[in-house]
């Protein structure tokens, strides 16, 4: 774990080769073009089904983006650069799921309906 | 959407004579006294011609150590104005009864405090830690620098920048009145229509990008730069705590410079995220910024945990007990402070179950921090406690912030929240805390490492008066708070009906004033020392018997810090090659590679602060012109590929035979 | 490694060297591309705030227009496809760096730049499209978020452009130096980042706001 044993930048961490790069593509193209075709041409019927779908897509596309194109592993910078990026996330889980349940019982609680308003006196 | 406050001129924005507070014979006097004293500081330097020397090693220099000092001295500077304004709320609320008005006029008044808050947390806390951390880190560690020196030099600079512009609001135009975190709809355009939030949201902004890029640094220096064999575990306590500190600086302040730039945009563009009407939700803008402000809270305290761990340490002449939960300890804080941001505002109203999840996270955060407290007076159990004075400020901080942390845990209920929600009781909470936990924290690590700094101790006599002064006003100040928070009156009032109260606050102004000769005796601290610093010095580099590795190396350390990398071998490393008789090896020198100084990062903040000044007046073709010098000068700064040097073999020889002559006089 | 010797240590009879005489420097820039990677995930935190932001208040139309009435999928289709192309083609760049190739890294970081170029532009005719539409970012809270949360990503992405010529002229005037081809790697997760939260934006601005 010293400092001393991982800096040169000469040892292939974050570098990738174009096979890296080819699939990467191949398999970003398939990946957005079938949640766009899933909206545009709604082969499946729920709206609620097309929307999990879609996010599935999304979610693996992260991943692919990450390994293919950011070159990220468990090794580069003594294991610190994924180590950063699963704190990240952890952090920006907290944040969005957390902002949507605390505002979303506020305004359950706290924004009467407008039909509701209509019948105040 | 559109307000326009007054008219607004191509060439000057909405800036004319009636900006300056004429009418404010305060302020008239404040700045008469600042100018004054100004000269003078500048007249004294230009008589000792010190600017070359300040410019050369000082302002332009990216040696973490002058970095760190720097920050140092601007929290100093930031923190007596913070005081003053402190001392002058007091005053205000305890002859503001009966009638009478007091001395200060709303307006006035809702200006100190907002800027009481602001400048307290931004510019005395943050730079104070930032120092602390700078000086000591890369010391710890056995490095020469920081990872990124310019960017340091930079850092440093923004922060200043920053404070800076809160500076100016004092004399050219207003500060906000709205309370330190800002709360719309009251800081929207339509209820500030003035400069006060602008001047808030810019000296923020223009800070804040300091404090993430200070943090980010260090988190790359403490995971790239330590010596050979310190591993994670062999990491002194005060570096662990850096390292989580800046991991939430980094997993933080971007989210307050979101939450400021979406406000910036209601206010410039008309946006309506946090407006009343076309569908912005002002609480959404409690819930953000509190996402960045609870992990504050920790980003304070976390180091002087250390301080305190590494002081506890040394002067009972032990190991730390419970090392390894220490460092767990602070792990779990630091994940946890993400989980508990609604406990500032229970009182929205998101009800039950988002309350209680809260309620209880919150509490749970209480456990790792007693664990801490436990391991502090397990090192103290059976040792050979010295009462120097860093340990004297560790005992009165353990003593004051349980206190502290205990009320905090009766805030964290939400039913007694509901009570106590905005009430004195909550200020008292917090500052015990603060001034407990962080300000004793501080003057531990003051009173520990200003030999290390500065090559002699700090005055002890002057020093004790300062600490009892203190302590005993620190109690009379804010006792009187929980009282008064319980029998309900809330924070930020200017006036009061019941005459009743008014002793309390007579009782917490004598707390100010115990503590405002608290302050003078610091300073007369520092000034007896730098006098009698002959007689105070001490040439070992290690007066306390320390056990981390800036001992190891001579007071104040040379530029390079350490001729040859320390090899670490276990926990208390410096402890560790005293006992096993280490050699300091005298010969074999090379020349050491080191970063250069640039002035860079003055002109970049020079630029920042214009830009700032113009968009809070509407100057927009200054505000395009100092953003178009940032991007050219930033630009231009990549160009300069030759940012280093050696230092010769032959000059690291020299100085290191000075150390030896030094420690064998000694001997 | 040379060492101080000690003798009669307390517990060990190896040997020990408390001082590192045979020093390795520390690389210039070792420290960059992990600090880089930090600075990157705490601008993932500032578009995290923007997401939360276009979450919660994305819904608040405010009677005026919402994505349904706005977004023109087959234009976001298009720019989608530019900054891949982009990301693919800075790809070929660096594989050029790998093999010291300037004048091919060059004229990929060229072809790089034209298509972020052509993301910006057609971003760009779609907000002036959207703004004469009277859908402007202060009609409602749905719209300043998508303004901004949009907008920010074309800013990460002008920056990106303003970075990616400065590099060009600074290969140009130096060659691929470590200084510069460090440059270029983090140019290159700035890039990709870009592109992993746009990932974000088209799926959950986009293409959820027309199943909304």
């Amino acid at each position: 774990m010293s400092a001393h044993e991982d800096h040169s930048l000469e040892e292939g961490h974050m570098e990738g080769s174009l096979r890296d790069y080819v699939i990467g593509f191949v398999l970003s193209v398939i990946l957005t073009a079938v949640p766009f075709w899933l909206v545009m041409a709604r082969p499946l019927a729920s709206d609620g089904l097309t929307a999990l779908a879609i996010v599935g897509f999304a979610a693996v596309q992260i991943v692919v983006h990450m390994i293919f194109f950011l070159h990220m592993n468990g090794k580069s910078e003594g294991g610190w650069t994924m180590m950063a990026l699963i704190f990240t996330v952890i952090i920006v889980a907290i944040m969005l799921t957390g902002s949507l349940w605390v505002m979303y019982h506020l305004n359950h609680n706290m924004m009467p309906m407008p039909h509701d308003m209509s019948q105040m006196p | 959407m559109s307000y326009e406050p007054v008219s607004i001129s191509p060439l000057l924005g909405r800036l004319s004579l009636d900006s300056l507070p004429l009418h404010e014979p305060i302020i008239v006097a404040t700045f008469a006294a600042v100018a004054i004293g100004g000269i003078g500081l500048l007249a004294f330097v230009t008589r000792l011609g010190l600017w070359g020397t300040l410019w050369r090693d000082w302002f332009t220099s990216v040696d973490h150590k002058k970095i760190g000092i720097m920050y140092m001295v601007l929290g100093l500077v930031m923190f007596l104005r913070g005081f003053a304004d402190a001392i002058m709320m007091r005053i205000q609320q305890a002859i503001a009864f009966n009638g009478s008005e007091g001395y200060l006029n709303a307006h006035h008044y809702d200006q100190i405090f907002t800027a009481h808050g602001v400048i307290m947390i931004f510019f005395v806390a943050m730079p104070f830690v930032t120092g602390l951390m700078n000086y000591i880190v890369p010391l710890q560690i056995g490095a020469r620098d920081v990872s990124f020196p310019f960017l340091n030099n930079f850092s440093f600079w923004m922060t200043t920048a920053g404070a800076v512009l809160v500076m100016m609001s004092l004399f050219v135009g207003e500060f906000a009145q709205t309370g330190w975190l800002a709360y719309p709809p009251l800081s929207g355009i339509a209820y500030s229509p003035a400069t006060g939030v602008d001047y808030y949201i810019w000296a923020l902004q223009i800070a804040g990008v300091g404090t993430t890029l200070s943090g980010i640094n260090l988190v790359a220096t403490i995971l790239k730069m330590r010596a050979p064999g310190m591993g994670l575990m062999k990491m002194p306590v005060f570096t662990w705590t850096s390292l989580c500190t800046n991991v939430l600086i980094v997993a933080s302040f971007p989210v307050l410079t979101a939450v400021l730039t979406l406000l910036s945009l209601d206010r410039y563009v008309g946006t309506n995220f946090f407006t009343n009407d076309f569908g912005g939700s002002p609480m959404m803008y409690v819930n953000l910024i509190w996402i960045w402000g609870h992990p504050e809270v920790y980003i304070l305290i976390l180091p002087l945990f250390g301080v305190f761990s590494e002081v506890t340490s040394t002067f009972s002449g032990k190991r730390l007990f419970g090392y390894t939960s220490m460092v767990y300890a602070t792990i779990v804080i630091t994940i946890l402070s993400y989980l508990v941001w609604l406990h500032h505002f229970f009182t929205m109203g998101s009800g039950a179950s988002v309350n209680s999840f809260f309620g209880i996270t919150t509490m749970v955060i209480s456990i790792p921090t007693g664990a801490k407290l436990f391991n502090w007076l397990f090192t103290m159990y059976r040792g050979r406690v010295r009462f120097e004075l860093p340990m004297m400020w560790t005992v009165a901080f353990m003593l004051t912030f349980v206190v502290g942390g205990m009320t905090g845990v009766l805030l964290a209920v939400p039913p007694a929240d509901f009570v106590l929600h905005n009430s004195l009781f909550l200020i008292a909470h917090f500052h015990n805390v603060i001034i407990g936990g962080v300000l004793f924290g501080l003057f531990a690590a003051i009173n520990y490492w200003w030999p290390k700094a500065f090559g002699y101790k700090l005055d002890v006599f002057w020093g004790k008066v300062s600490f009892w002064c203190w302590v005993v006003g620190f109690w009379l100040a804010f006792m009187p708070l929980y009282v008064l928070g319980l029998m309900g009156v809330t924070r930020r009032m200017r006036v009061f009906d019941d005459p009743s109260l008014q002793i309390w606050f007579v009782i917490a102004g004598i707390g100010a004033a115990v503590i405002a000769i608290g302050i003078a005796a610091m300073l007369i601290q520092f000034a007896v020392s730098i006098r009698k610093r002959d007689q105070l010095r001490d040439t070992t580099g290690d007066p306390w018997g320390g056990r981390t590795l800036e001992w190891s190396t001579s007071s104040p350390p040379p530029d390079y810090n350490f001729a040859f990398p320390p090899v670490i071998h276990q926990l208390d490393a410096w402890y560790d090659m005293k006992t096993r008789g280490a050699q300091r090896p005298v010969e074999g020198f090379r020349p050491i590679h080191m970063p250069r100084n640039t002035g860079t990062g003055v002109i970049l903040s020079a630029l920042a602060t214009v830009m700032g000044f113009a968009l809070i007046w509407y100057i927009w073709w200054l505000a395009a012109l100092s953003f178009a010098g940032l991007i050219a000068v930033a630009i231009g700064h990549t160009f300069n590929y030759e940012r280093d040097f050696h230092i010769p073999a032959e000059e690291v020889a020299t100085t290191e035979a000075a150390r030896t002559r030094a420690l064998a006089a000694e001997a | 490694m040379s060492a101080t010797i000690l003798k009669g240590s307390v517990d060990a009879d190896e040997p020990v060297s408390f001082y590192d005489l045979d020093e390795h420097e520390h690389p210039e820039g070792h420290s960059t591309m992990l600090g880089f990677w930090i600075y990157l995930m705490s601008d993932c935190l500032i578009f995290a705030i923007l997401f939360a932001c276009y979450a919660v208040l994305g819904g608040n139309l405010a009677a005026g227009p919402g994505p349904k009435d706005l977004f023109d999928l087959p234009l976001v289709a298009l720019n989608t496809a530019m900054l891949l192309f982009s990301s693919i083609t800075y790809g070929f760049a660096m594989l050029m760096m790998q093999r010291g190739r300037m004048v091919h890294t060059q004229f990929w970081l060229g072809v790089t730049g034209l298509f972020g170029a052509a993301f910006l532009a057609i971003e760009l005719y779609e907000f002036q499209h959207l703004i004469h539409l009277g859908a402007v970012p202060q009609r409602s809270a749905f719209l300043s978020a998508f303004f901004t949360l949009v907008g920010t990503h074309g800013l990460h992405v002008t920056f990106g452009l303003v970075w990616l010529v400065t590099l060009m002229i600074q290969i140009g005037r130096t060659g691929l130096i470590q200084a510069n081809r460090r440059r270029l790697m983090c140019l290159s997760l700035f890039w990709h980042f870009l592109d992993v939260i746009w990932i974000g934006v088209f799926t959950f601005v986009y293409l959820m706001g027309m199943l909304r």
